[in-house]
């Protein structure tokens, strides 16, 4: 095919009536005041592993609002838990928890005991 | 059969079948060790350490020095259930072997006031006979001391007692009626056979002889049975405690500790745990936010049973993990890792997850000392600076890990149970050290610190700043001058309780400012909410706590208050009070002499 120097972009079109909700939802349960986040994106700014990688937790929780759940496992699985966004969270949500829970939400899994 | 008579089957029956289990389940979890705690079990199974086991057993299961230490009334109650009911055992044995020549069985000595149907013949059988009743006075004592905690446990000094299952509340009903039968069964008796003491012999002189005769055979099998329900049922209940204890010290003398997976030695701790409830009251959920049922007590009892699975995971994630309930735990059961394994997230744990760390590289620091602020400092970077500015004033040179990008120690992870990662991001952290070739570590975060100390197993000596500044001070090094500024500690939970460091940070302060005492100090310091070990409370819950850890510390009306950590920091910052908070790498930065 000729090369135009340019190219069509696939549609980033969000479709949130047809988005898979259940998740978010699960996940809204179990960490209630995520509900107060404002997107400021200070847990981005503070994290100590996007010092080292491209790893975004607030394009990940924004992404998750969406329910588009593709590859946020594996981005997950970037974070230290170290908690500094917890701290200068402005809104004060309870973003180690929320970590925790999206992963076990999306992975399925709980504690296992004995 | 002579001194038989069948009323002492129940309780012949509740002995074997008590030793059985037992025996059954010791030698299971003793299988369940993993290979690490076998071998350090071999190794020093026959060593001099079990001389100080023996001592502590002695100490710890019979006169319950450390319950007394903590509560005085509950050791008395304590030391005279167990040590009272030991020696009960003992003399009787020896009294009733000396006074019984031939058909000696094991059960004469239980029932020796029955079978041995004659009033005191010699001295020593008097002697005996006094002493077996002051000794059945001395335990009856503690349990109407344990019938009036029950009722009202403040009495006692314990605000809230732990609530029991119905199986232990079965069990310690028997266990209260077994001495006050026996008071009864040897006081009809003595009333008939004048064999007793001064007090089942006062007391057996109100009967008639012939209600006593009546009563005898009833008393005796009620007792006979009362002690066959607590013997069939004790391997099941809390009292299993009594026994377990005696390994647990053994174990822990020879050095075993709990691993990052429940194992044999976890279900030795668990059942070593008596439900004392003396983890409740100090407890900062259970003081400021009235969470009732996520204490170590009720953990280690549902993780014992393993029943009520969600609960666990529940009342597991609740806690702050700031070490008070190990603090007050009178057998020193190592809760915090047990907390740890109840968090264990499996499969969500995964390997390899920080590969993108592989390109840090260290710095050659052979000569420097190494300082790790931790991620926290980062958000503080007013207590990093104060650092430099101390490394420089004594012409120490250091590298300075974490200034651009900070790799967590790990400890956030293992809290939380995710013990893979927390190993990947310590092996990397331990190499990065080790090819720096630095003398020494200096951390600014207790938690980082707690971590290096404890989970790392570095070559090189590793301080908390507290420690590392006194050092500089007591050695001169560093010259400070003593203002009179007026100010308060704040022992951080993973400084104090965890590492046991609260010497140093108070030479420092002595140093530098006129220290002032606080209410709830060094072991009893109150956590300032912001901890990392809860995922579960809200930031309004962690207010509650923050403020009234804050209100401790201003109380005596101090210039500032000083931490020794950054989270603490960071929380006290925002408690909306006039008074500055600062670290103590600040305030010694401030007196520093410059030349």
């Amino acid at each position: 095919m000729e090369n135009f120097g340019f190219s069509l972009k696939k549609s980033r079109t969000v479709n949130l009536v047809h988005a898979d909700m259940q998740k978010f939802d699960q996940l809204i349960a179990a960490v209630p005041s995520y509900k107060r986040c404002i997107g400021c994106g200070g847990c981005t700014a503070s994290c100590s592993a996007r010092q080292f990688t491209d790893f975004d937790i607030r394009k990940v929780h924004c992404y998750f609002s969406r329910g588009q759940y593709d590859q946020l496992e594996q981005e997950l699985q970037k974070c230290m838990l170290c908690g500094k966004c917890t701290l200068v969270c402005p809104r004060g949500v309870n973003l180690r928890s929320l970590i925790i829970n999206m992963r076990q939400i999306l992975s399925n899994t709980t504690e296992i005991l004995g | 059969m002579e001194n038989f008579h069948p009323f002492v089957l129940p309780f012949v029956l509740g002995t074997f079948a008590l030793f059985a289990i037992c025996i059954y389940k010791y030698v299971r979890w003793i299988r369940q060790f993993d290979r690490l705690q076998r071998a350090i079990i071999l190794k020093n199974i026959f060593s001099v350490k079990l001389l100080p086991a023996i001592w502590e057993m002695f100490t710890e299961c019979l006169l319950h020095l450390r319950i007394s230490k903590k509560n005085w009334r509950l050791g008395y109650m304590h030391r005279s259930i167990a040590f009272g009911w030991f020696l009960l055992i003992v003399v009787g044995a020896v009294e009733s072997r000396i006074g019984t020549p031939k058909n000696f069985h094991f059960w004469v000595a239980i029932f020796y006031r029955y079978f041995h149907q004659a009033p005191p013949e010699s001295h020593t059988a008097f002697v005996f006979t006094q002493v077996m009743d002051l000794l059945l006075l001395y335990v009856l004592s503690g349990i109407t001391l344990a019938f009036i905690k029950k009722i009202h446990s403040r009495i006692l000094g314990m605000k809230r007692a732990t609530k029991h299952t119905l199986m232990d509340r079965a069990v310690r009903t028997a266990l209260w009626s077994i001495f006050p039968l026996r008071l009864l069964s040897e006081s009809v008796s003595a009333c008939l056979y004048h064999n007793g003491g001064f007090l089942t012999q006062t007391i057996g002189d109100l009967f008639s002889p012939n209600v006593a005769q009546f009563l005898e055979m009833p008393f005796w099998s009620l007792y006979s049975i009362a002690l066959c329900v607590f013997f069939l049922l004790l391997p099941f209940t809390r009292y299993m405690h009594i026994f377990t204890e005696i390994f647990l010290i053994y174990f822990r003398k020879l050095g075993v500790k709990e691993r990052v997976k429940m194992t044999g030695f976890t279900k030795f701790e668990l059942s070593a745990c008596s439900r004392c409830g003396m983890c409740i009251d100090g407890c900062p959920l259970y003081k400021d936010l009235g969470i009732m049922d996520v204490q170590s007590v009720y953990l280690l009892r549902n993780l014992r049973n393993l029943e009520h699975h969600k609960d666990i995971v529940e009342a597991g994630k609740n806690c702050l993990m700031c070490s008070r309930c190990s603090e007050d735990c009178p057998v020193d059961i190592d809760l915090m890792s047990i907390r740890r394994i109840s968090r264990d997230k499996g499969d969500l744990d995964t390997d390899g997850n920080y590969q993108y760390l592989q390109k840090v590289k260290s710095f050659n620091s052979i000569g420097r000392v190494a300082y790790f602020g931790g991620c926290m400092t980062q958000l503080t970077p007013a207590i990093s600076s104060a650092m430099e500015e101390i490394f420089n004033a004594v012409g120490q040179k250091y590298w300075f890990m974490d200034k651009e990008k900070s790799i967590c120690c790990g400890r956030p992870l293992a809290q939380q149970g995710f013990n893979k990662q927390a190993a990947e991001l310590r092996r990397k952290n331990t190499e990065l050290i080790h090819s720096s070739g630095a003398t020494a570590l200096v951390t600014s975060c207790p938690i980082c610190y707690n971590a290096f100390k404890n989970e790392y197993q570095l070559h090189i000596p590793v301080y908390h700043h507290t420690e590392y500044l006194d050092q500089l001070i007591k050695s001169g090094k560093l010259k400070v001058s003593k203002g009179d500024l007026k100010v308060t500690y704040h022992d951080p939970c993973e400084l104090g309780r965890s590492c046991g460091i609260y010497k140093e940070p108070r030479n420092v302060l002595k140093a530098v400012a006129t220290l002032l005492k606080t209410e709830n100090e060094k072991e009893k310091s109150l956590c300032c909410g912001m901890n990392l070990g809860n995922t579960v409370i809200t930031l309004e819950q962690q207010t509650i706590l923050r403020n009234s850890a804050l209100d401790n510390l201003t109380a005596p009306n101090p210039d500032v208050v000083v931490t020794a950590c950054p989270m603490c920091k960071r929380a006290f910052q925002h408690g909306g009070t006039s008074v500055q908070v600062k670290d103590i790498a600040e305030v010694v930065a401030a007196a520093t002499k410059k030349e």
